[in-house]
């Protein structure tokens, strides 16, 4: 009797075990999956990048004779479609450290007077903020083009700028409103009565609270501009205007492109934003979780 | 009553009582100077809204408002091939991504000593910028030199299609390139999601009987309906106005026939230079676009503004 008993709970744990070990090996295999899934075209990337130019065609899963000469030619800008690469690096640096400051100023300053000041008719800002983070920009390209020949700011960075901060800001606005409401009211209160005016509440008080809703917010818009394409190829279109990305895209312009030099140059473009975005992790996962998520 | 005899007594005055309370409700809270400041504060993204907003929007409603313009589109078979294209575009590609992103999710919230190292990598595509990306699949994808058709040559000696060539192979694979990209940011949102679920509801779960799939259904999903629904809604806008992933992977090739009308309308307005032809067909995407944006609108607002 007992020994049946026994018998059986050692077949139930070696059950469970068994049930355990298979369970583990799956999402062992599924995260393998995953890894698969994700690298591939990245590692495609770098295989075209550092293969010689002839060696991307004969069909090998790893480069024959690894070379960086690809990404010497960009660093020196030593061919005609990357004739001004630095200068094109430092446009999208520009548009990119712009876009982020003016979102940063211009959202939480909305912030500050819908949340803080209580502002009558200050719902008429957050709608209008909430219209514009859902209209997709690439919607609105055609009509922006022509209002930015019509303000005399076409082929001129300043109209990137100005609208890429148009569509950082609604998502800034309700990250801010949202973080805001963690900073005591108090605060504001007996800073008004020891005699502050609401700029010197803002920029003393409201500002350096917000602190890593700041960090979150301008990291998403820096890289939101960095990033963008459609509206740097309608807007910029000379090779001093332009940014790198639509440096990179012209390269698809022939047929006969160096690829590797594309491809270099394509990961030399990639890096910033992906290091800027490990290295910022946790503030960009503290802001998704500010903004995205509440049951 | 002593109230409204006042009002009565001063309806006729020139400091009426109705007119006072207005201004009063005009300032609610705010003394003087301080609604000054907060009306200054408010200006900067007032104006953004006003020049960069309010004037292209009415600029494009006026550059697609001639009916003509429609008939035109109607007739372009390309036209009817890109609304299709669209919509299984956003059909599949978000609730295929949001189904993936749901159950990654719980895949990711297990801690495992090699989880987090899988997670930083997975996190990869959607940190590298949607150009090189996308040039980089293009690549992948070709029919003769890909690296996809190389390694379904070298492990299984299968001949792959050649995918950027047949209407059905690109569009499928615009489809991929686009989970690809997005997939991680969204299973990031629902894991937040899931874990701001209080553990105690598992646990009283449990006490109660409940096995794992129970838990699933009668805590995990309840919970999580509305995030997965709004992050649906939110992510139909984005693919609907995706422009990189067709542009940059099957260029709208062969044919302009995997096109959606995101590059549709850019390609009307900039290749073929019809720039009104291009806001029609992109205005024509309204009738699905303001029922997704009315709907979500009221769902964010409901959770004030989140996401």
């Amino acid at each position: 009797m007992s020994a049946t008993t026994s018998n059986r709970r050692i077949h139930s744990k070696l059950f469970y075990r068994l049930q355990h070990y298979s369970v583990e090996l799956a999402c062992l295999a599924l995260g393998g999956v995953l890894v698969i899934w994700s690298l591939l075209p990245i590692y495609n990337m770098w295989m075209i990048a550092l293969n010689r130019h002839d060696d991307i065609f004969d069909g090998s899963l790893w480069p024959e004779q690894p070379t960086l000469q690809a990404f010497r030619v960009v660093i020196t800008e030593d061919f005609w479609y990357l004739a001004r690469f630095w200068h094109q690096f430092g446009n999208s640096f520009y548009v990119g450290v712009a876009v982020s400051f003016l979102t940063l100023f211009i959202g939480s300053l909305a912030s500050f007077t819908v949340g803080r000041m209580h502002l009558k008719n200050g719902w008429m800002l957050t709608n209008a903020a909430l219209m514009t983070y859902v209209i997709p920009a690439s919607f609105l390209a055609i009509p922006m083009y022509r209002i930015m020949q019509i303000y005399g700011l076409a082929n001129h960075l300043v109209s990137v700028v100005a609208a890429l901060t148009t569509f950082a800001t609604p998502y800034a606005i309700f990250i801010f409103s949202q973080y805001g409401k963690s900073i005591p009211m108090e605060l504001d209160e007996s800073a008004r009565i020891d005699g502050a005016n609401p700029w010197q509440i803002y920029f003393r008080i409201y500002l350096p609270l917000m602190a890593p809703a700041l960090v979150a917010v301008g990291t998403y818009a820096l890289l939101l501009a960095w990033n963008e394409y459609l509206y740097n190829f309608l807007l910029l279109s000379t090779p001093e205007s332009m940014t790198v990305a639509v440096a990179l895209a012209q390269f698809l312009n022939s047929d006969e492109s160096p690829w590797n030099y594309m491809m270099a140059t394509a990961i030399i473009y990639a890096i910033p934003p992906i290091a800027i975005y490990y290295g910022s992790r946790r503030y960009m996962a503290a802001g998704l979780t500010m903004g995205g998520v509440k049951g | 009553m002593s109230s409204t005899t006042q009002e009565a007594l001063s309806a006729g005055g020139p400091f009426s009582a109705t007119r006072i309370r207005r201004r009063k409700s005009w300032f609610s809270g705010l003394q003087g100077s301080e609604h000054g400041w907060a009306v200054a504060f408010a200006l900067p993204y007032a104006a953004v809204f006003l020049f960069f907003v309010v004037y292209p929007i009415g600029y494009g409603l006026w550059m697609g408002s001639d009916p003509a313009l429609y008939q035109e589109l109607f007739a372009d078979p390309r036209y009817l091939t890109t609304v299709v294209n669209t919509l299984l575009y956003v059909g599949i590609g978000v609730n295929v991504k949001m189904f993936l992103a749901f159950m990654l999710s719980g895949f990711f919230i297990r801690k495992r000593w090699w989880s987090k190292v899988v997670l930083v990598l997975f996190i990869l595509p959607w940190a590298t910028p949607a150009l090189p990306a996308f040039m980089s699949i293009h690549w992948f994808l070709n029919g003769q030199w890909g690296m996809l058709n190389n390694l379904l040559y070298t492990l299984f000696g299968i001949d792959g299609p050649v995918y950027l060539n047949d209407q059905w192979t690109g569009l499928a694979s615009n489809v991929c390139a686009y989970i690809w990209k997005t997939l991680p940011f969204w299973t990031l949102i629902l894991l937040a999601g899931r874990m701001a679920v209080p553990q105690e509801l598992y646990e009283a779960a449990a006490v109660d009987g409940a096995g794992g799939l129970r838990k699933f259904t009668h805590v995990t999903l309840p919970l999580m309906a509305n995030l997965y629904f709004v992050c649906t809604l939110l992510d139909m806008v984005f693919a609907l106005g995706d422009f990189n992933s067709t542009f940059f992977v099957s260029g709208g090739g062969p044919a302009m026939q995997t096109e959606v009308l995101a590059t549709l309308g850019i390609r009307y307005a900039f290749t073929i230079a019809l720039p009104r032809l291009g806001v029609a067909a992109v205005m024509s995407a309204l009738p699905l676009l303001i029922p997704l944006v009315i709907l979500l609108m009221r769902k964010l607002r409901m959770s004030e503004g989140q996401l």
